[in-house]
Order: structure tokens, then C-alpha cells, then sequence
């Protein structure tokens, strides 16, 4: 227990430490809200679902798209950086249990996912006056149940990335077009019919479901049984990925 | 008891035999050199040793574990540097020593450590501002943070300048003095010479040698006998020098001629090894 909170607080200085996950990961999301927001205006065509004004709209789309870019997207390249700095095998000459390592490096990303998705919620309040969440637990839900998953496929996915140079651009090369066409940036209602076919099987979609549910519908993440379901089994693929793939030791070099 | 015994060890990638029978021994206090060329196996041997690595066969002991199922203890005994590896680039000196004491269960007091590796005037710089030789003497920081019994250095000043070297030498000799039992593996002879009270020799995933550096050149190999005639360099290898010179001598004097530029060496460490490494390429 000493040694996970020991890596956690590591794990924390190492994030805000490290200019380019921050900016990327974390500033990102809420430049776009920022950016997009002041874009759509008024109400979203496609009522009643999409009822609400178009900040909040975005908002609940940029939640999910948060989840992506922190557990995702930041946790597979720090992981590919990491491992092929040789620094992951140094670890592993050192008594930090392997399993304390994996739990520190999940619970921090949940922090920092946990960070973001306060700053978004405080950044609409303060600049496009969205109401905060009505359903408190259900969104603390979803920062971990989305969190969890989508961090299970980030290191999936680490362990198919070989090089350290490249891992930035891979992951963005996953995450941008998913990010599009599940709806991140904003509703995919006018999109065509084949775009939205692709964006109903990537992950993200149902993510953006959750959010779309808990936050514009105040309904209860407990109400979408399949959106948790197909997340659950998206994140045990990337388990299985992990199990396969994962290394301790660079693959180049 | 040994620090280290191994005996047997193989090891093989695919169609390469890395390791083909290495057998040793390393008692405690001891630091003990392998030597030899890139591709000779010693980083195999090394991370067979540290856990890294499974062994096709043979028997290794470290500290009394079986590294493939070391026990709870065994990682809190042993520091390691790695030929090749990166620490946090935003971490400064003192963060990284300290990051690494709580991985173990009675670390060493960190700003003893960062004194020891002399990197007290950078302690609050970060590592990635640090020079190579600054990022290396970060590396055995960490590896000794943990208090170990025993450290492995893999090619600790492979591409050191000259000055940097001579210092890193100074903290390995100091871990002797600390008792710490010492595996280093190098390419460079006068690194062995300098640093190890014994030293192997490997080649070609095979120790042809070992022993004390003064022992591995006086072992049975031939003294240099050199001189020039008639402006032609004559080399002879003799394992009894002091007939052949005399002959030399008494033949040069009944024809009334000097040798030119005589000069009688006893080989040093550099030629024995070039000597076993050699005989590789030739066979």
C-alpha cells in the first residue's frame, strides 16, 4: 500500500511534470471545447434528443472525448516512451511489484481523467453557462468505468506501437478519425449513412452514449446496460492485447 | 557461500548460441570483470543473471536465488545499471534518487547517495539537462539507492570521454570499499585492469580465460623478443626467453653486429586478450 501511493504521487509529479501530456492530452479536450463551443451556437437540429443547448451538447461529446486523450492516447505513448527508454525494465530490476506498478499507473490516469472532466464541467459553467451534472454518481461512474476500459486498450495498443517516435503519431492516427466519427466533436446525425455505420462499432461511440445519457438526459449510467456492455468487452480486448504484447523491454534497439 | 555461481549456463536466440557453457564464480566483496568483444555474450550472461532472462541450461546461483524464481528479497539486494536505459527527463537528481528509495524497504539515505555519485551541485537540475557522464553516475545512483549486496554494471563508461572515465572508475573502486560485490561487464582492457580483482574472458559465448589480471599475463604465454636487422623488424614468441636471447646475443656478438632497437616484453593485458580474441578469427 506504502509503495502504490508512493507511485501514484510519482505518477502525478511525472503528468503535470511532462509539458507535452499535459498540453496534449489534458489542455487538449478543453482547447477544443473552447474552440468548438465557439463555434455551434443556439440548439442542435435533432430534437428531442438532442434538446439542449449546444455547449452541452458538446460538452457531454468532449467528456468522452477526454476519456480517449487521457487514457488512451496519453497512457499508450507513455508506455511506448517509457519502454523503449529501457526505463520499464529497469523497473523491473527494482521491488516495485509489477501489479503495484500496473495499479498506480491506472488509478493516476483515473485522477487526471477524474481533473478533466472537473475542468470541463467548470469551463462551460464559467464560459457557456452549462449546468453541472445532475447525477454526481453516474458521472463518477463513468470517469472510472470509461477510464478503466479505455486505459485496458491503451496499453493494448502500446504493446503494438515499436517506436518511440512514431507512438505520438500512431495513436492520433486511432484516436482523431474515432474521435470524428463517434461523435466527440459533436453529434454525427448529418453524417452519412456509412461514416456512422464505422463510428457504432469504435468504443468511443458508447462512451459518448454514457455521457449523453447521465448528463443531457439526467438518466443513470445504470440505464445503458449494452453501451457498458460493449465498453466492458472493448477494454477486455485491449486485456487480451496487453497479455500478448505487452514488454517490459524496448522492441528496438 | 559465493555472491554468484554459475555453472553450465546456455543460452541460445533462435540459431545464435549467445552463451554456450559459462561456468564461475564470484565471492562476496569481490569485483569481478567480463571481458570481451561486442557479440561475446557478457549482456546475455549479465541479464541471465539479474532475472531478465530465462537460461536454455545450467545451474545459476544469485545471493542464493535461482533468478528465474527469485525470492521476495532478492530484488531488494541487487542494483543494477543497464548498458542502456532513461530515467524520467523531468525528474530532477534528488526526485529520481528518492522515486527509487521507495521501492525498497531500508534505502540509503538519498542525499548520501547523490554525494557519493557526485551529483550533489545538480541535485535539483533535471535529468535531461544532465551530460551523458552526469546521466550514467544518475544510473548507479538509483542502483545503489536500494543499499544492494550486489551491483551489476553493464558497459558503465562505454562512451565516456577520458576524464569522465577516470572518474567513474573512482565511485566503482569506492563500492569495493563499501564491501558491495561488483559485476562489471566491459570492453575495454585497461577498464578490467584497473577495476577487477578477477577477470574472464569471454569469447564467443565461452570463457577462454580467467583469473587475476597480473595472473592472465603471466600465465604461459610467451614473451616478445624484438629487435630490427638491416632495417627489418624481426618478432620472435618465446616461452623460454632467456635461452633465445642468449643465443640471440652470443650469435649478434660473434658476428661483431648490435641489435637494433632490442626490446624484451612481457605481454600485457591487451595482448592476451587480442591473443583469445584473435584466435577466433583465425580458426
Amino acid at each position: 500500500m506504502r509503495m502504490f501511493l508512493h507511485q501514484i504521487r510519482t505518477e502525478q509529479k511525472l503528468y503535470w511534470r511532462s509539458r507535452e501530456s499535459a498540453v496534449f492530452t489534458f489542455i487538449f479536450p478543453l482547447m477544443l471545447f473552447v474552440l468548438l463551443g465557439s463555434v455551434y451556437k443556439g440548439r442542435y437540429p435533432g430534437a428531442p434528443y438532442y434538446d439542449k443547448p449546444a455547449p452541452q451538447i458538446l460538452l457531454a461529446a468532449l467528456l468522452a472525448y477526454g476519456c480517449a486523450m487521457v487514457a488512451f492516447a496519453g497512457l499508450a505513448i507513455t508506455l511506448v516512451i517509457r519502454r523503449e527508454g529501457s526505463l520499464l525494465k529497469r523497473l523491473r530490476a527494482t521491488p516495485l511489484p509489477p501489479l503495484t506498478f500496473v495499479a498506480s499507473l491506472l488509478a493516476s490516469t483515473l485522477v487526471v481523467f477524474g481533473i478533466e472532466t472537473i475542468a470541463l464541467f467548470l469551463l462551460g459553467r464559467v464560459v457557456y453557462g452549462t449546468p453541472f451534472p445532475d447525477r454526481i454518481g453516474s458521472i463518477a461512474g463513468i470517469v472510472v468505468i470509461g477510464g478503466i476500459c479505455f486505459a485496458a486498450m491503451g496499453v493494448g495498443l502500446s504493446g503494438f506501437v515499436r517506436s518511440a517516435e512514431g507512438s505520438s503519431a500512431v495513436v492520433n492516427l486511432i484516436v482523431l478519425p474515432m474521435a470524428f466519427l463517434t461523435g466527440s466533436f459533436g453529434p454525427t446525425l448529418h453524417y452519412p449513412h456509412v461514416l456512422r455505420v464505422i463510428g457504432e462499432v469504435l468504443p468511443l461511440k458508447y462512451l459518448v452514449d454514457l455521457t449523453n445519457a447521465v448528463y443531457l438526459h439526467g438518466e443513470s449510467l445504470w440505464s445503458q446496460p449494452k453501451a457498458i456492455g460493449i465498453l466492458a468487452a472493448w477494454g477486455a480486448a485491449g486485456l487480451v492485447g496487453a497479455f500478448f504484447r505487452f514488454r517490459w523491454e524496448p522492441r528496438e534497439g | 557461500m559465493p555472491a554468484i555461481e554459475v555453472s553450465g549456463l546456455r543460452k541460445a536466440y533462435g540459431n545464435l548460441e549467445a552463451v554456450r557453457g559459462v561456468d564461475f564464480a564470484i565471492e562476496e566483496g569481490e569485483v569481478f570483470g567480463l571481458l570481451g568483444p561486442n557479440g561475446a555474450g557478457k549482456t546475455t550472461t549479465v541479464e541471465i543473471l539479474e532475472g531478465y532472462r530465462r537460461r536454455d541450461a545450467g545451474e545459476v546461483r544469485v545471493l542464493g536465488h535461482d533468478p528465474e524464481r527469485p525470492g521476495p528479497d532478492f530484488r531488494e539486494r541487487i542494483g543494477v545499471v543497464l548498458q542502456q536505459s532513461q530515467l524520467w527527463p523531468n525528474l530532477t537528481v534528488r526526485e529520481t534518487h528518492a522515486v527509487f528509495a521507495g521501492y525498497y524497504r531500508a534505502p540509503r539515505d538519498v542525499d548520501e547517495v547523490i554525494e557519493l555519485v557526485g551529483l550533489t551541485e545538480k541535485r535539483d537540475a533535471r535529468a535531461k539537462t544532465l551530460s551523458g557522464g552526469q546521466k550514467r553516475r544518475l544510473d548507479l545512483g538509483v542502483a545503489l539507492v536500494g543499499d544492494p549486496e550486489l551491483v551489476f554494471l553493464d558497459e558503465p563508461t562505454t562512451g565516456f570521454d577520458p576524464a569522465a572515465r577516470r572518474a567513474a572508475w573512482e565511485m566503482i573502486r569506492s563500492l569495493r570499499s563499501l564491501g558491495k560485490t561488483v559485476l562489471l561487464t566491459t570492453h575495454y582492457l585497461d577498464e578490467a585492469e584497473q577495476l577487477a580483482d578477477r577477470v574472464a574472458v569471454l569469447r564467443d559465448g565461452v570463457i577462454v580465460r580467467v583469473g587475476t589480471p597480473r595472473e592472465l599475463t603471466s600465465s604461459d604465454l610467451e614473451v616478445e623478443i624484438r629487435y630490427r636487422r638491416s632495417g627489418e623488424e624481426v618478432v620472435l614468441r618465446t616461452t623460454e626467453p632467456t635461452r633465445v636471447l642468449n643465443e640471440l646475443t652470443a650469435d649478434a656478438l660473434a658476428r661483431g653486429e648490435e641489435l637494433e632497437a632490442l626490446e624484451v616484453r612481457r605481454p600485457t593485458l591487451e595482448d592476451v586478450y587480442l591473443g583469445l580474441v584473435e584466435e577466433e578469427t583465425e580458426a
